[in-house]
């Protein structure tokens, strides 16, 4: 049935998939190669204006970036993004999850379209929506705050408080997707398990601490991990509510390589942050399996 | 009885706080201009107006916007169709010598985010001549490693039997595939179509870095400008807000299966 592939067949394959890969060659591969060896260069405005003006550089991008004040803070930004963001949104999204995979509640396809509501917004029109929200003195925000007794907070205009709600914002945009990762990992519990530890006497949160979540953790890692990539690449958020202030407070990694690149066409420094932003990303993702590769080394 | 409007209540509780910032956003772009900037902030509009939405045709030119993200997020999904769908297929259904490495070398790319090559991506369309036009907008949406994984993971549940018939048939691989393959995977073509429709309508940083020409501005490029000219005006602000999101909502809601299962396949699964 299976035989060999004929040579229509075989020429068929590589007639379909190559409009595809020449493409992402093109304009994915080939650019991403390219930032390497432009991290390498001192392409700048002038040799944008005459490519005789570039020169080889070695690594001096990376010691100028290392020794730039800004490089720092907006490194020290991503990393308060993420030190928030990753555990609110695993949190919030995992409640939701529960309590949309409830079988007593109602409705519960309509309030699942609702958490997922705001994943499908357009960034920049919510990003301006949440600006106004924030606002320090008609914002919503503080308006409930005040009703319940407490200060109004200058959330976008004080540099301790600009990364604090942008993440706010950050996750109201984004659980509703990480959400359905752990709606479909909780359809995996086994219900046997489930009903077995009821019939034992085990409470609604007993139940969810020994049978939901053990079986759930692998998905939390997933999405703990997709969120720490997703803070490495904030980039319109701050542009669009801070413009990067007050004080530099929200500069990101991806902001200082677009204000590099396309603001001051420093391109050679930029693509330098360019291939600083994939090796943390890279690191992200591949942590967890690294991590769990040494622990099983050690437990063998 | 009782536990079930209890946890029903709690649920719809978190509800109203995620609806929140979006019946927000609708109430106040009907609020008269600087009705919302006081204190404490009006929730409803006392004198419902669409004096915003005007201003924002009339003046601001937001028709052209609105039509210029519609051109770009059309174009950008028929040709993403076009690259896609052929070569999910084939990496999927059709054996051949290379295949196999192919499919690992692209999974691994995956791990790859698209703002790396941004620069020289911006360098390279310079030197074809394509910045500031809208092939230079649509050219990353050909190279969706996603999309095409979402049409392999659907093309791999074509029975390989099917193909073989038509084969032996005397059909030729273009009219197994256009005629036999497609019809079979149009809710794998839905997807990916909705996917990339509201990818790039929703897009900002690279249309931001391409499109220099402000008449050939998309709708979230054109409302970051206005929100640098125009912050104070709340309610015009709002108005644009709405352009730029209720369409992309409602396309969401009338597809929300498709888009969520569609997810679900490309995230978890694959």
């Amino acid at each position: 049935m299976n035989g060999a592939a004929s040579r229509a067949e075989r020429r068929a394959g590589w007639l379909f998939s190559a409009p595809a890969l020449i493409a992402i060659g093109l304009f994915f591969v080939l650019p991403t190669i390219a930032s390497l060896a432009l991290s390498l260069t001192d392409f700048d405005i002038y040799a944008l204006a005459d490519i005789g003006n570039l020169r080889f550089v070695g690594l001096a991008n990376y010691s100028a970036l290392l020794s730039d004040p800004l490089f720092w803070t907006a490194l020290g930004n991503t990393l308060w993004f993420v030190a928030l963001g990753v555990p609110l949104v695993v949190v919030v999204a995992l409640f939701a999850a529960i309590l949309v995979n409830e079988r007593i509640v109602a409705w519960r396809p309509a309030w699942r379209a609702v958490f997922f509501a705001p994943y499908v917004t357009t960034l920049v029109a919510a990003a301006v929506v949440w600006k106004y929200l924030l606002h320090a003195r008609y914002g919503l925000l503080n308006h409930a705050l005040g009703t319940i007794g407490l200060p109004p907070v200058d959330w976008l205009g004080d540099p301790r408080w600009a990364i604090p709600a942008i993440t706010l914002f950050v996750v109201w945009k984004s659980f509703g997707y990480s959400m359905l990762i752990f709606l479909a990992a909780l359809q995996t519990v086994p219900r046997e398990l489930d009903e077995a530890a009821r019939i034992d006497g085990a409470g609604w949160w007993s139940r969810l601490r020994h049978v939901t979540l053990p079986a759930i953790a692998p998905a939390a890692g997933l999405v703990a991990v997709l969120a720490v990539i997703a803070m490495f690449q904030l980039f319109a958020e701050p542009y669009v509510m801070t413009e990067g202030g007050p004080a530099q407070s929200t500069i990101t990694v991806l902001y200082l390589m677009f204000d590099q690149g396309f603001q001051w066409w420093n391109l050679g420094i930029g693509a330098a942050v360019a291939v600083v932003l994939f090796v943390c990303i890279l690191a992200a993702a591949l942590a967890p399996a690294l991590a769990l590769r040494i622990y099983r080394g050690r437990s063998a | 009885m009782s536990a079930r409007i209890a946890m029903t209540a709690l649920v719809a509780m978190f509800a109203a706080i995620t609806l929140v910032p979006l019946l927000w956003m609708i109430s106040v772009s009907l609020m008269q201009p600087g009705e919302a900037g006081q204190f404490p902030p009006p929730l409803v509009p006392g004198d419902p107006t669409l004096a915003n939405y005007r201003e924002l045709f009339a003046s601001q030119g937001m028709g052209l916007f609105l039509l210029n993200s519609l051109l770009v997020s059309t174009l950008a999904t028929m040709l993403a169709l076009v690259f896609t769908l052929p070569a999910g297929y084939a990496f999927a259904r059709l054996r051949y010598s290379g295949r196999d490495a192919t499919v690992r070398a692209l999974l691994a790319l995956l791990l790859i985010p698209g703002q790396i090559g941004m620069l020289p991506l911006f360098l390279e369309l310079k030197a074809l001549g394509l910045v500031n036009s809208y092939a230079g907008v649509l050219v990353p949406w050909l190279a969706g490693i996603v999309g095409i994984f979402l049409v392999r993971q659907y093309a791999l549940s074509i029975p390989l039997d099917l193909i073989e018939a038509a084969r032996i048939d005397g059909a030729s691989e273009w009219r197994i595939f256009r005629h036999i393959v497609l019809p079979i995977m149009r809710p794998a073509v839905a997807t990916l179509a909705l996917f990339v429709f509201l990818g790039s309508w929703n897009d900002f940083l690279w249309p931001l870095i391409v499109l220099s020409d402000h008449d050939l501005y998309t709708l979230p490029v054109a409302l970051a400008a206005l929100g640098r000219e125009r912050a104070q005006d709340i309610e015009l602000m709002m108005a644009g807000s709405v352009v730029t999101t209720v369409p992309v909502l409602i396309l969401f809601l009338a597809l929300q299966r498709q888009f969520i299962g569609g997810l679900l396949a490309g995230s978890v699964k694959g």
